[in-house]
């Protein structure tokens, strides 16, 4: 592809991400006006959507290979056991993430 | 420049640091590698800042462009985002000129923390949020410099860093799942993606997940909602989403 032609795609692509960002700030634009049941919406997506990303980040392990998927679910359970002992987010984060690595390796 | 809001936002983004800066090197260092020019993978983290859709697109980069094509991948890929702009109404309605700005920034990462995340006594709740999208939005371009420009060069192994991504939604999914919002929310979420994957498989399972999330938050209203009961008689126990307009919906 020639330069203009790999703006344009860079363009094309960095317009979705505009529109799918934006749609909702486009259709609710004036703060006072917001529907009940959007408030309601807006106080539950927050959790429903950090579970929807939970998901997708195991989307991609491939579940019938022991060395793929047992160093995830061992650092992901690690990462919960530390969170709810400690409850200090960084050391719960970087410990399962460490745990992970290693497991990683020695698997 | 307020050090304070900066002070208060910048641990809530080191594991944003750690995956989005590895992820960045990975990044560059694949477009360069499939022959990419050095500004190419740099531009596009400024412009799109999706990492999901800058990985899924480098194949179509070394091939005869298809725009409209792509206009609908790109749409399809980052669909989960139109859900993120609704808890965040309120909290970026004052943003003022940055406003669009820090909707451009709203990726999976960003939105988690500041839909979870309140700042401390005493900062800037404004400013504590640019930040946290403007560091995020930082690291994703450097990383994907640096992989540009000497991602070869990079003297560790350092595959798995990415988990810090996956421990951070984690993390923060335990702090929200109190309260009946959280609980059911999270709950929702979580079980119905885990469905939607199970059915459709991965490359179709966001848009099936939305709709069933969309539907069961819905139709559970009734029971998720903290108010009790009655339709009217939401304001009493609505104060803090409502206080500060004059009126109340219903």
């Amino acid at each position: 592809m020639s330069n203009i032609e790999t703006l344009i795609l860079i363009a094309v692509l960095s317009l979705t991400v505009i529109i799918t960002r934006g749609l909702p700030f486009m259709v609710f634009s004036r703060k006072n006006e917001l529907p009940h049941i959007v408030k309601y919406l807006g106080s539950v997506l927050p959790s429903a959507m950090t579970g929807l990303l939970i998901v997708y980040c195991f989307k991609d392990y491939n579940w019938h290979e022991m060395t793929e998927i047992v160093p995830a679910i061992i650092a992901a359970a690690s990462v919960c056991g530390i969170h709810l002992w400690k409850k200090n987010m960084i050391l719960s984060i970087f410990t399962g993430t460490l745990i992970y690595m290693v497991l990683l390796r020695i698997m | 420049m307020d050090v304070r809001a900066l002070k208060a936002a910048f641990p809530h983004t080191t594991p944003v640091m750690a995956g989005y800066v590895f992820l960045g090197i990975a990044f560059g260092l694949i477009m360069i590698s499939e022959g990419a020019e050095l500004w190419v993978p740099v531009v596009m983290s400024l412009l799109i800042c999706s990492g999901a859709l800058e990985f899924a697109a480098v194949p179509f980069f070394f091939m005869p462009p298809d725009y409209i094509g792509m206009f609908f991948f790109g749409l399809m890929l980052n669909i989960r985002h139109t859900f993120y702009g609704i808890p965040m109404l309120e909290k970026y309605a004052d943003m003022g000129k940055l406003k669009p700005l820090m909707i451009f920034w709203l990726t999976d990462e960003t939105f988690t923390i500041s839909s979870t995340i309140e700042p401390p006594e005493g900062v800037d709740r404004n400013r504590f949020y640019i930040w946290i999208s403007a560091l995020d939005y930082s690291y994703w371009i450097i990383g994907t410099a640096l992989g540009a420009v000497c991602g070869n060069l990079v003297p560790f192994d350092l595959a798995g860093l990415d988990f810090a991504l996956t421990a951070l939604f984690i993390v923060l999914f335990l702090e929200q799942f109190k309260g009946r919002e959280g609980v059911f929310g999270g709950s929702f979420g979580f079980v119905l993606t885990a469905l939607s994957l199970i059915v459709v498989g991965k490359d179709k399972m966001i848009p099936l997940a939305m709709v069933l999330i969309l539907a069961g938050l819905l139709l559970g209203r009734k029971w998720i909602e903290p108010t009790t009961g009655s339709d009217n008689g939401s304001a009493a126990n609505d104060g803090s989403s409502c206080g500060k307009s004059e009126v109340c919906d219903e």
